[in-house]
C-alpha cells in the first residue's frame, strides 16, 4: 500500500462530518446508513494507514503504537455500530409501547436517536485523534474530547441511575484529566534544560532530546500524567466512575467504552513512558506501572467476587484487564509484546461480552444475575456465546487471551519477579472462579419465567456481531497473522520492550 | 503588578472557600478568570503580540464571562442558591485553606528552580488553587459547587502554564479552553436534569450505584 497523504485527515474528519450531519438528518434509516458507512470508511483507512505521511507539520502522525490502537478502535466501532443499529430499531419498537419504570413510576423517554448517533461519531473522531496525535497537548485535548462526547451516551436511557453514572463519569474524568494537563506543563518545564530553550511538545522531538531533560521535573510530570490518564483508563483506586458508567450505558456503548476508550487513555500513559525510557528513567515508570497494575487487578477481583449485577461484573473485569496491561508494560521485555497482544484480545473479548450482555438484558429485562436462570433454554445462541466469552475473558486455552496472559506470566518468571507472578496467577484464578459461579448459574437450570415469544428473542443482528468477535478471538488463539505480529512487535519496540 | 495579581488570586481562593452563596462563588470565579487572562499581557515575553491578544481576549471571554453566565443560568434553573450544609463548615474550610497555602509555598520552595523567584510564587499560587479546588469538590454537597471547584482546579493548572510561559502553541491553548467550555456546558445541562428528576442537586444522595 503506497502512502496516501489524505489518510490521517480522512480518519479524523470523516466521522466528525458524518456526526455533525447525523445530528441534522431526520430519517432514522438514512442516519443509520450514515453511521455504518462512516464506520466502514474509517476501518478501510485505518487498516491501510501504514506509513501514512505526517500532516500539520508533524502534529498528526502515526507510529506502530498509534496504528495498533487505531485498528482496535476501528474494528470494534464498526461491529458495535452494526449491533447498535439493531439495538436502536428494537429500542424504538419498545419505546412506542412505552417502557414503564417501576422504580421511578414514570414512562422512560430515551434521548433522541440523532443525538446518540452524533455523539457516537464524534466519539470515534476524538478517539482517532488520540491515536494519531504526535503532540502531547493535542493528545490531552483529544482525550478530554472523548469524555465529553461519551457522557451524553451514558445518559441515553434517562434513568436516574444513568444520570448519576454520567455525572460521576464527567466529573471524575474531568478532574483526572485536569491533573494530566498539569503533568503536560511539568513536562514542558523539564525540557527547558535542553540547549536552545524549551521544545514544542512534539513527541519525536521530545524523544530525540529526552536525555538532557531535567529529571526532577520529569518524574513529577510522569506521576501526574499517570494519575490523570490512569483515572480515565480505570486504574485503581481512581476507577470508581467505571463500573457505574459501563453498567448504565446502552450495551454497545459499554462495549466501546471498555474496548476502545480505556485503550486510548492507556495510550496517553504509554507516551509518557516512552519519554521516560528515552530519558533513561524507564525503571521509575515501570515500577509505578507494576504497582498500579497489581493494585487494579486486586481491587477488581475483590469486587467481582459475589457481584450481583452481571454488567458491573464485566466492568470490574475491565479494571482487572487494564491492570494486566499496565503490569505487562511495567515488567518490560517480552511482557510488553504480551501486553500489546492482550490489548487486542481484551478489546475484542470485552466488546463481545458487553454485546451479549445487551442481548440478555433486552430479553430478561434485569441486570441482577441471581434473577436469571436457564439461559441455555431461553436463548441458546446467546447463552453459548456468553459461556464462550466467559472462557475467553478468563484466559482459557483456545482463545487469544490465553496466549497473551501466558506471555506476560512467562516474562515475569524469566525476569525473576516471582512474587509478582504469584500474585498475578492468584488474582487470575480468583477471578476465574468468581466469574464462573456467576455465569454458569445464569446459563444452566430451568428458566424462572418466560419473558417473550421465542421468535423475537434473538434477531440475527444481535447475534452475528458478537459471534464474529468470538471467531476473531479464537483465530488469534490459534494463528497469528504475520501482519498483526509485525505491528505488535513494532508497537512493543516503540515502548521499549525487547522482542 | 504581576505579584499583585498572584496575591489577588490567593485571596479569591479564600473568598471562594468561605462563601456559601452560589452566586457569590460564581462571581469570584469570574474575577479569577479575568485575573488569569491578564497574566500573559503583563509578562511581556517575546511572543508574537497577535497570539497574546487572541489568548487574552478568548480566555477572559470564556473564563470571565461565558462560563459564569452559563453557571448562573444553571443555578437559576435548578433553583438552588445556597450551599446549605457542607460536610465541613465554612470557618474550618478557611483553616484548611491556610494549611493548603502553607503547603503550597513549602512544596514550591522545594522544587528545583531554574532562574528567578517569580515562578516560585506562581507555582505556589497554582498549587494553592489546585488544592482549594480539590477540597471544595470533596467537601461540598451541591453538584453546582463541585463544578465551581473543578473550575478553580482548572484555573490553578492554567496559572502554572501561563506563569512559566510554557511553550504551548495557540491551537492547543484554544483546544484546552474549548474543552473546559464544553465540559461546563454539559455539566450545566446535567445539573438541570438532576434537579428535575431528583428535586435537588445534592450529590451525596446520588448513591444508588455502589459496589
Amino acid at each position: 500500500m503506497f502512502p496516501n497523504p489524505l489518510t490521517i485527515p480522512a480518519l479524523v474528519l470523516v466521522p466528525l462530518i458524518c456526526g455533525a450531519a447525523s445530528l441534522m438528518i431526520r430519517s432514522d434509516y438514512l442516519r443509520r446508513i450514515v453511521l455504518i458507512s462512516a464506520a466502514a470508511i474509517h476501518l478501510f483507512f485505518a487498516v491501510t494507514s501504514g506509513h501514512a505521511p505526517a500532516v500539520l507539520s508533524g502534529w498528526l502522525a502515526l507510529d506502530a503504537l498509534g496504528q495498533l490502537f487505531l485498528c482496535i478502535v476501528s474494528v470494534l466501532f464498526l461491529i458495535a455500530s452494526i449491533y447498535g443499529v439493531g439495538y436502536l430499531a428494537r429500542e424504538k419498537g419498545t419505546a412506542k409501547q412505552g417502557l414503564f419504570d417501576a422504580e421511578l413510576g414514570t414512562l422512560l423517554v430515551n434521548s433522541p436517536e440523532s443525538l446518540l448517533t452524533g455523539c457516537l461519531l464524534f466519539f470515534l473522531s476524538a478517539m482517532t485523534l488520540v491515536c494519531v496525535s504526535n503532540h502531547l497537548g493535542l493528545l490531552w485535548v483529544a482525550i478530554e474530547a472523548t469524555t465529553l462526547a461519551s457522557a451524553p451516551m451514558i445518559y441515553f436511557h434517562h434513568r436516574r441511575q444513568s444520570l448519576e453514572a454520567a455525572w460521576k463519569y464527567l466529573l471524575i474524568c474531568s478532574i483526572g484529566i485536569a491533573l494530566a494537563l498539569f503533568g503536560n506543563f511539568l513536562l514542558a518545564v523539564s525540557t527547558s534544560t535542553v540547549h536552545g530553550g524549551e521544545l514544542p511538545l512534539l513527541l519525536d522531538q521530545l524523544l530525540r532530546n529526552a536525555s538532557s531533560f531535567h529529571p526532577q521535573w520529569l518524574k513529577p510530570a510522569f506521576i501526574f500524567l499517570l494519575v490523570g490518564y490512569g483515572t480515565k483508563m480505570g486504574l485503581a483506586p481512581l476507577h470508581t466512575w467505571l463500573p457505574d458508567a459501563h453498567s448504565e450505558s446502552p450495551s454497545f456503548v459499554s462495549a466501546l467504552l471498555s474496548g476502545a476508550l480505556l485503550n486510548c487513555a492507556f495510550l496517553g500513559i504509554l507516551r509518557a513512558q516512552q519519554i521516560l525510557t528515552a530519558a533513561g528513567l524507564a525503571f521509575f515508570g515501570q515500577e509505578l506501572l507494576v504497582g498500579f497494575g497489581l493494585l487494579s487487578m486486586g481491587f477488581a477481583a475483590a469486587f467481582i467476587v459475589q457481584q450481583p449485577d452481571y454488567k458491573r461484573m464485566l466492568a470490574y473485569s475491565s479494571v482487572e484487564h487494564m491492570g494486566i496491561l499496565a503490569l505487562g508494560v511495567g515488567l518490560g521485555g517480552t511482557a510488553v509484546f504480551g501486553a500489546m497482544f492482550h490489548a487486542v484480545n481484551h478489546s475484542l473479548t470485552k466488546g463481545m461480552l458487553f454485546l451479549i450482555a445487551g442481548n440478555i438484558l433486552s430479553v430478561m429485562r434485569t441486570k441482577t444475575a441471581s434473577d436469571i436462570r436457564g439461559l441455555s433454554r431461553l436463548i441458546p445462541f446467546t447463552a453459548a456465546l456468553w459461556m464462550a466469552g466467559f472462557l475467553a475473558i478468563t484466559g482459557s486455552p483456545p482463545f487469544g487471551t490465553f496466549l497473551s496472559e501466558f506471555t506476560i506470566l512467562k516474562s515475569a518468571l524469566e525476569q525473576g519477579h516471582y512474587i509478582v507472578a504469584i500474585a498475578y496467577l492468584l488474582i487470575l484464578s480468583v477471578v476465574f472462579i468468581a466469574m464462573a459461579s456467576i455465569i454458569v448459574r445464569m446459563v444452566q437450570g430451568n428458566p424462572l419465567r418466560n419473558p417473550e415469544p421465542r421468535a423475537s428473542r434473538e434477531p440475527w443482528l444481535m447475534i452475528l456481531p458478537p459471534l464474529f468477535l468470538c471467531m476473531l478471538i479464537v483465530i488469534l488463539g490459534l494463528y497469528m497473522p504475520p501482519a498483526l505480529e509485525r505491528l505488535l512487535l513494532d508497537a512493543a519496540t516503540v515502548i521499549g520492550g525487547a522482542s | 503588578m504581576l505579584d499583585m495579581i498572584f496575591v489577588l488570586l490567593i485571596l479569591t481562593g479564600f473568598v471562594f472557600l468561605g462563601s456559601g452563596r452560589l452566586q457569590f462563588g460564581i462571581r469570584t470565579l469570574a474575577v479569577q478568570g479575568i485575573l488569569l487572562g491578564l497574566i500573559p499581557l503583563l509578562e511581556g515575553g517575546s511572543a508574537w503580540w497577535g497570539r497574546i491578544s487572541a489568548l487574552v481576549i478568548l480566555s477572559i471571554g470564556i473564563k470571565g464571562f461565558a462560563l459564569p453566565y452559563f453557571l448562573t443560568r444553571a443555578m437559576r434553573k435548578s433553583n438552588v442558591l445556597h450551599e446549605d450544609n457542607p460536610f465541613l463548615g465554612f470557618t474550618p474550610s478557611m483553616l484548611v485553606g491556610i494549611l493548603c497555602l502553607g503547603g503550597s509555598f513549602w512544596l514550591a520552595s522545594r522544587l528545583p528552580f531554574l532562574d528567578s523567584s517569580q515562578p516560585q510564587m506562581a507555582v505556589a499560587v497554582s498549587l494553592f488553587n489546585v488544592f482549594v479546588g480539590l477540597f471544595v469538590i470533596i467537601s461540598r454537597r451541591k453538584a453546582l459547587t463541585q463544578v465551581l471547584g473543578y473550575l478553580v482546579l482548572e484555573n490553578g493548572v492554567y496559572i502554572f502554564g501561563v506563569a512559566f510561559t510554557v511553550n504551548v502553541p495557540l491551537l492547543v491553548e484554544l483546544g484546552v479552553l474549548l474543552d473546559v467550555f464544553v465540559a461546563v456546558f454539559v455539566m450545566g445541562i446535567m445539573i438541570f436534569h438532576i434537579s428535575k428528576s431528583f428535586d435537588h442537586i445534592d450529590t451525596d444522595q446520588l448513591s444508588s450505584l455502589v459496589g
